[in-house]
């Protein structure tokens, strides 16, 4: 398996605040990995260094092939109509492939001569992605291509997105805050927490280590061999969310957790992590 | 096409293993028989929106059961049918059950109470006798 993305201990600094800390991670080749975070995570910074548009002041990112990047803020001249806005790409873009773009906005019944101030928002990130793709890449960053969309446009974007993938071998990077978009069409998850990796790895992998267990009250450490990630309590309950297996006990009943469950229950434990053994390292 | 994929998100069940469980189902029902070509992984990404990745590992699960095979460049074929003989070849049993559910119909039984009896005397039959 290739790795598609690696970026190893990347610091950046704004002034004196620390955006990204000590970030490594690595991606293999053809996964649809999500990242997620909350607002202020530095998710943008991180997406903003690997397509090369800021540089670290440490660490390293390492890219196999061509990147294309596509902004929160979908960068299209309102003025100019589709047809005009693939011809921009094109004398910007030496490997530009136009029969692909044409037929994909053909396909999306997206017309060339409409404005881009015409197009709907869906429509408008449908050609942002069009520019995007049509550029060959191997590796596809998209920062919140979601934000504005409604849930329509949102499952849209992402079933085209997934044939983009299925068409040919594409790695693709994808920030969101909303984890429900991204279920069924992401394979792999980063969660970035107060500028640090907490959790990276294939999603049916974590969801298979990670389960939600119910208990007596007053037990928070759980049932042994349980590490925990999460615990919350209530008067008669404790609930927690643990990674590995725990041994069975009778006192505690145990349910596979969902991906939002996973992703909200490291989020409020930002000194809990997922992360692969060093390599050459078996755990 | 041969077999239409869909998704229940609500199930609880990874996406990979219901498509596996459909094609599972088609090959016990016969609608799908071997030789037949499965869709491919865009087409199934197109009418789900679901990721790639799933449609390939849920054909990887039944290459690696003997179910399926991948023919590169050409696509993913069914190798074999499941339970010997297809199930609507079994004409008369399914004759009788019709009458059986008739007969339930006239008995004031729906189709959960129905289900129900189905699945005690599926899970009773092994212990006959015995009770």
């Amino acid at each position: 398996m290739t790795t598609a993305l690696r970026t190893t201990g990347l610091t950046v600094r704004y002034r004196r605040r620390r955006a990204l800390h000590d970030c490594s991670l690595a991606l293999p080749a053809g996964r649809v990995a999500a990242l997620v975070g909350p607002n202020g995570a530095g998710k943008t910074t991180l997406l903003h260094t690997v397509a090369g548009l800021l540089a670290p002041d440490a660490g390293e990112v390492a890219v196999a092939g061509e990147v294309a990047f596509m902004a929160q803020d979908k960068p299209l001249y309102d003025t100019f109509t589709v047809a005009e806005t693939l011809t921009f790409g094109r004398r910007l873009n030496p490997g530009w492939d136009d029969a692909y773009a044409t037929a994909r906005l053909a396909g999306l019944g997206i017309p060339p001569d409409r404005r881009v101030s015409r197009l709907s928002g869906g429509q408008q990130t449908q050609v942002a992605l069009t520019v995007a793709l049509a550029r060959r890449p191997d590796l596809l960053v998209l920062d919140e291509p979601l934000a504005d969309l409604d849930p329509l446009a949102r499952h849209d974007v992402m079933r085209s997105l997934m044939v983009a993938v299925a068409e040919r071998p594409l790695t693709v990077l994808i920030s969101s805050h909303v984890v429900a978009d991204l279920r069924d069409t992401c394979d792999w998850l980063i969660v970035l927490n107060q500028g640090r990796v907490q959790v990276s790895g294939d999603i049916d992998d974590l969801l298979a280590e990670h389960l939600v267990l119910t208990g007596p009250a007053g037990s928070a450490g759980g049932p042994a061999g349980a590490r925990v990630v999460e615990s919350s309590l209530t008067d008669r309950r404790t609930r927690l969310l643990v990674r590995g297996a725990p041994a069975p006990d009778p006192r505690w009943s145990a349910r596979p957790a969902d991906l939002e469950e996973l992703v909200m229950a490291y989020l409020r434990s930002p000194e809990a992590a997922a992360l692969p053994a060093p390599r050459g390292v078996s755990a | 096409m041969m077999i239409e994929f869909h998704l229940d998100r609500g199930s609880g069940v990874a996406t990979y293993l219901q498509l596996v469980h459909q094609v599972k189902r088609a090959l016990r029902l016969g609608t799908l028989r071997p030789g037949d070509r499965l869709p491919t992984a865009r087409e199934v990404v197109d009418a789900l929106a679901i990721n790639p990745n799933t449609v390939l590992k849920a054909y990887r699960e039944l290459e690696r059961e003997g179910l399926v095979e991948g023919r590169p460049g050409l696509g993913t074929f069914v190798q074999r049918s499941i339970g010997g003989a297809r199930l609507a070849d079994h004409t008369a049993l399914r004759r009788s059950l019709e009458a059986w559910v008739r007969q339930a119909r006239a008995a004031g039984l729906d189709r959960d109470d129905m289900e129900t009896l189905f699945a005690m005397a599926v899970a009773g039959s092994p212990r006959e006798g015995t009770a």
